[in-house]
């Protein structure tokens, strides 16, 4: 099978500064062969590039859960954009990005990349991107659940604006932004000026610099924690146990990510967020020295407490194998 | 791939690249899981799961993804793999 190509997103409330991004990225070099998908033409200053709009169209599935509805109209784009390429109508892309609105949720996007039949065969979800305004970004956590939800969902957080924002107001940020989402790295940029190979690097599951209170979640309602385990699980009882919790807990798992250690040579990477779960990576070797598995999941209602007891006594029953 | 809709894709992420022994395997683990809940699970044929409960009820899968949302319609509950009473069940053996 070819090469899949990554789709990346660029989530962010309105106004967080997810334009002035997306149009200085495209103005690199190293970004030339890039396809991009907008809600609102006009406003991303790339001619030379593909640039295409969408309505952000869901299609909701018959069980009703929301996070594992498909967005027609992206999966539309893609679709179109593959075939235009392969009639030589448009030039060659290896990669795509999509600029979603302030109030998209990123799951529907990521499980149309892996469940759409013909787009999960050429594409596969590339970074996730949230920017949050330095100046404004505590307010509207606080108000939105939708920056809420693009925080938890991404792998790297852009916190924009930090040249005109108070400095005690970005620390404070930032402190919410990991205690939401400690397993996201977090990168401060001013006037859209980032390195694209950082910013787009794939989001490698690993979340070994996590920095997690084990105190009170400053999460609102969430709760985010990550568990350690000192020998390897059994991938069996393992992927028996966590499609279970999902279908059980699925709209309460908000985010599923790290690295576990199956027996092999290097580490199994996960990634979920709610019921949508990117096929597991096994690595050919571990990241660092410690080898044991960590997972961090960020919660509500949830104790990690429970979690830790049901995946063991799940893994102890393996051992009659 | 999604727990809810695993229907639409031809290898569960918790199952691929797994063979007949594993198959084997993850039907017995399953089953320690599904007997809880008054569910038997068996294999046909190496490609699809044959889910029962007591009184005779069943339901065909095609993987885990399906599996979890047949089992909680044949059983009228979710099944929670955080259940304490579950759990306890499993650590005794």
């Amino acid at each position: 099978m070819a090469e899949r190509l990554p789709v990346a997103l660029v989530t962010g409330f309105l106004g967080s500064g997810k334009t002035t991004l997306l149009s200085r990225l495209l103005g690199r070099p190293e970004l030339g062969e890039t396809a991009v998908i907008v809600n609102e033409l006009g406003e991303v200053a790339i001619d030379h590039h593909l640039l295409r709009r969408v309505d952000e169209r869901t299609i909701l599935l018959a069980n009703g859960c929301l996070c594992c509805t498909l967005r027609g109209d992206l999966a539309d784009e893609l679709r179109d954009l593959l075939s235009r390429r392969t009639r030589g109508e448009i030039p060659a892309f290896r990669r795509v990005l999509v600029e979603t609105t302030g109030l998209a949720d990123p799951a529907p996007i990521l499980n149309t990349l892996l469940a759409e039949p013909v787009v999960r065969h050429h594409f596969e979800p590339g970074a996730v991107l949230a920017t949050v305004d330095a100046v404004n970004g505590l307010g509207q956590l606080e108000r939105g659940a939708e920056t809420v939800k693009q925080v938890v969902v991404a792998d790297r957080l852009v916190v924009t604006k930090t040249d005109v924002a108070d400095r005690a107001e970005v620390v404070r940020l930032e402190e919410r932004l990991r205690a939401l989402n400690p397993a996201a790295e977090l990168l401060e940029v001013s006037f859209g000026e980032a390195e694209p190979a950082v910013l787009l690097a794939p989001g490698d599951g690993d979340p070994r610099d996590v920095r997690i209170s084990e105190g009170p979640a400053h999460g609102g309602d969430l709760h985010p924690f990550v568990l350690f385990l000192e020998r390897a699980v059994d991938w069996t009882a393992f992927g028996i146990w966590l499609t279970m919790l999902l279908q059980a807990r699925g709209n309460d798992v908000l985010r599923v990510k790290g690295l576990l250690d199956v027996g092999g040579r290097g580490p199994v990477v996960l990634n979920g967020v709610q019921h949508v779960v990117s096929p597991p990576e096994h690595l050919e070797a571990w990241p660092d020295e410690d080898r044991r598995s960590r997972i961090v999941f960020i919660a509500r209602g949830i104790e990690k407490r429970e979690v830790e007891e049901s995946l063991a006594a799940f893994d102890a029953a393996s051992l009659a194998r | 791939m999604c727990a809810l809709c695993g229907v639409l894709l031809t290898s569960h992420w918790a199952e691929r690249d797994s063979g007949r022994r594993e198959r084997v395997f993850r039907v017995r683990l399953l089953n320690r899981v599904l007997v809880h809940f008054g569910l038997e699970l068996g294999d046909w044929g190496g490609r699809v799961y044959l889910l029962r409960d007591r009184k005779g009820k069943t339901a065909v899968v095609e993987d885990l993804g399906g599996l979890w949302a047949a089992a909680e319609r044949l059983a009228g509950r979710p099944l929670d793999p955080l259940d304490p009473t579950l759990v306890e069940a499993l650590r005794r053996g």
